[in-house]
């Protein structure tokens, strides 16, 4: 297995938070260029590139932005206080190092609360080390925006790191753009902004592209971990082709053809029914006419934490679909 | 400024067309195309003499929260549903208005006397409560009120201290005032003017508004939340009345285009124009439907301060409106000279 992690490594260490992907996506860009025929960045900030084809249109959407913090008051002695930007639990939260676009870094914590469960986001704050407010906004200002600040870890079989959500998406499109082989599809890659406040990019992205058919790429839950509820994904056990979340039940003929190229080809694989959540693929699908639409999956425990892990064999098996479902006829 | 007039009137989600009336006779002669859409928003287009490359889209709500009346007693009491985020806690005892004639009513519920201990200590739930608008009977009622009627808050315009306004439905009747304001100025530049129907109830009306316009820049005006006690904490007060103009950073249905933000932001203190920012990440408003119009675009909210938002008496601040006018203005001639 030739599993490029250096890359995956540098994906999830760029800052790009929803609504500010613009250092990740001069990344990325720099990353594909010499890939692909057209290369664009839309109102919104999606990234999106194009691989020519004659035949079906086909967007492919993996988001990269990052779920974060913004600054919404900095108080006498210094302290920030924060609202969240897409799914922030205080629980995860708490005692976290945090980073902004400039490098300053924080830690949060929070004001002494008598029950734990009764912790709120508006209960923290972010702690940079000024002495007083007028330091503190030299560095930070009302507005800006700060990440989970959490070393890359790996070994022989995952990663563990924050923003595999979904970053890790991001790799696998990356990856499979790099490894297509000819093919009539004419191929979008997406790599969409604003989904964890609410699929938002990929909204304006499938309504200027109008696909034929969208697939999102992301990461999903996990069910293998001691007494998890009961979800039938876990790691290391192929790549999830997704049947339903909260935001989209997956269109047949685009699931069915996941499933029949991964059985044709050996590719492992597993279905994934999740009850919460939801991806680019649930905007995708409802623009304009309607877009039959589907999910490759990278099954990853503890999303949303700074220790989100994932399967190098079912990221590799991720790449492995996606460039079968984008080569083959549709 | 017509606070006045359009506070007066009323326009409950969906029930926009007393504003709506209003505010198309005063643009008359002062815009190039005026139209109401198929859902009931009004969209004007001022021109410019020179018209730039971008399209500038400016978004103010008509629609003010309310009641809708959903029954009548025998007794001919009024039972009513809220529309939109109604606090249920202020209603009690409240003069209101009933349907298109404007049946002035109030609002009842059980006399302390009769209330056990345990009540004292309850907030009334609106089935708790009703309106009673004088009559003797179900079928007198009916002479005057039918099931789907709309309610809103009974209250006069006026003005207390030092430039400080009260009156119903400044949220966001203050955004259209400004909008207003700025159609009839005599300011050269190419600006749609969308007032938009049923934001209370979901920001329905921007959408469609967006999708015909397909703007490149959007400013949406409003009434936001504006809380100040001493008791609180500076992140606990989300803007100041009287600190000017409050600028978005988030909510729940916008994450603000940071340029165009601080390209705001410059202009404000090149001009001397104070503001705030919007101090919380709660809350939504049009912006959320019209950013992600189309191929989207990039959206500000500019808002005035406004204390007691959703209740039938709300607080802005003279200066607040007046210096939220001259921000959007400065703005505009920055956007024509293609500066953003």
């Amino acid at each position: 297995m030739d599993f490029n992690v250096d890359l995956l490594h540098k994906l999830v260490s760029v800052y790009g938070p929803s609504g500010d992907e613009s250092l990740i996506s001069a990344t990325i860009r720099q990353e594909i260029s010499e890939y692909v025929d057209e290369i664009n960045t839309d109102a919104l900030g999606n990234l999106i590139a194009r691989k020519k084809g004659s035949g079906k249109k086909i967007m492919v959407s993996a988001h990269m932005d990052q779920i974060g913090f913004i600054v919404t008051d900095v108080d006498k002695e210094g302290f920030l206080r924060f609202g969240n930007v897409g799914g922030i639990s205080p629980d995860i939260s708490l005692s976290q190092k945090v980073i902004f676009k400039n490098g300053t870094v924080g830690a949060i914590f929070s004001e002494p609360i008598e029950k734990s469960s009764e912790r709120k986001l508006e209960n923290m704050y972010i702690d940079i080390g000024a002495k007083n407010k007028e330091e503190a906004e030299k560095l930070v200002n009302l507005g800006d925006m700060c990440i989970y600040y959490s070393p890359f870890a790996n070994n022989d079989n995952v990663i563990f790191t924050p923003y595999l959500d979904d970053r890790a998406g991001c790799f696998v499109a990356i990856e499979a753009l790099k490894r297509l082989s000819d093919t009539d599809n004419d191929i979008y890659f997406v790599f969409s902004v604003q989904e964890e406040v609410g699929l938002r990019g990929a909204r304006t992205a499938a309504y200027g592209i109008e696909p034929d058919y969208g697939i999102a790429v992301d990461v999903t839950a996990h069910g293998d971990t001691p007494k998890a509820k009961r979800f039938a994904i876990g790691l290391h056990k192929g790549a999830a082709i997704k049947v339903k979340d909260n935001s989209i039940i997956t269109h047949p003929s685009v699931r069915n053809a996941l499933i029949e190229i991964a059985k044709e080809r050996d590719i492992p694989y597993q279905l994934e029914v999740l009850e919460f959540g939801g991806t680019d693929s649930g905007a995708i699908h409802v623009t304009k006419a309607g877009v039959p639409s589907g999910v490759i999956s990278i099954p990853t425990r503890y999303v949303h934490s700074t220790v989100e892990m994932a399967s190098k064999e079912d990221i590799e098996n991720s790449i492995t679909l996606l460039v079968a479902y984008l080569t083959m006829k549709h | 400024m017509f606070l006045k007039e359009l506070t007066e009137a009323s326009g409950v989600s969906g029930n926009e067309k007393e504003v709506r009336d209003f505010i198309k006779e005063a643009l008359e002669g002062y815009v190039d195309e005026i139209k109401v859409d198929r859902i009931g928003n009004l969209i004007v287009h001022k021109k410019a003499s020179n018209p730039s490359g971008k399209t500038l889209m400016i978004a103010a709500h008509m629609d003010e929260i309310g009641l809708l009346v959903k029954d009548i007693d025998s007794s001919g009491l009024i039972k009513f549903i809220p529309v939109g985020g109604v606090d249920k806690r202020i209603l009690v005892s409240k003069a209101v208005t009933v349907g298109d004639k404007k049946l002035p009513g109030v609002i009842g519920a059980k006399p302390i006397h009769l209330q056990k201990k345990n009540e004292w200590s309850k907030v009334l739930d609106i089935d708790d409560l009703y309106i009673d608008i004088g009559a003797s009977s179900k079928e007198d009622a009916e002479k005057h009120v039918s099931i789907g009627d709309y309610v809103a808050f009974d209250t006069e315009y006026d003005e207390i201290g030092d430039g400080i306004i009260k009156a119903k439905a400044l949220d966001d009747r203050v955004g259209c005032s400004i909008l207003l304001d700025i159609l009839r100025s005599d300011i050269d530049a190419d600006i749609y003017g969308a007032f938009t129907v049923m934001e209370e109830v979901g920001l329905v009306g921007a959408g469609p508004a967006a999708y015909q316009i397909k703007p490149d820049v959007a400013i949406v005006l409003e009434g936001t939340i504006c809380f100040e006690t001493d008791e609180l904490d500076s992140h606990q007060m989300p803007t100041k009345l009287g600190e000017g103009p409050a600028i978005s950073l988030i909510d729940r249905t916008t994450v603000y285009n940071r340029d165009l933000r601080d390209e705001i932001v410059s202009i404000a203190e090149a001009n001397n124009i104070p503001y705030q920012y919007r101090k919380t990440a709660m809350g939504g408003n049009d912006s959320g439907k019209i950013h992600i119009s189309g191929t989207g675009c990039a959206t500000a909210g500019i808002s005035v301060p406004t204390r007691y938002i959703h209740s039938p008496l709300s607080v802005i601040s003279r200066a607040d409106y007046y210096n939220t006018y001259r921000l959007v203005l400065s703005l505009i001639e920055e956007l024509k000279k293609g500066a953003i």
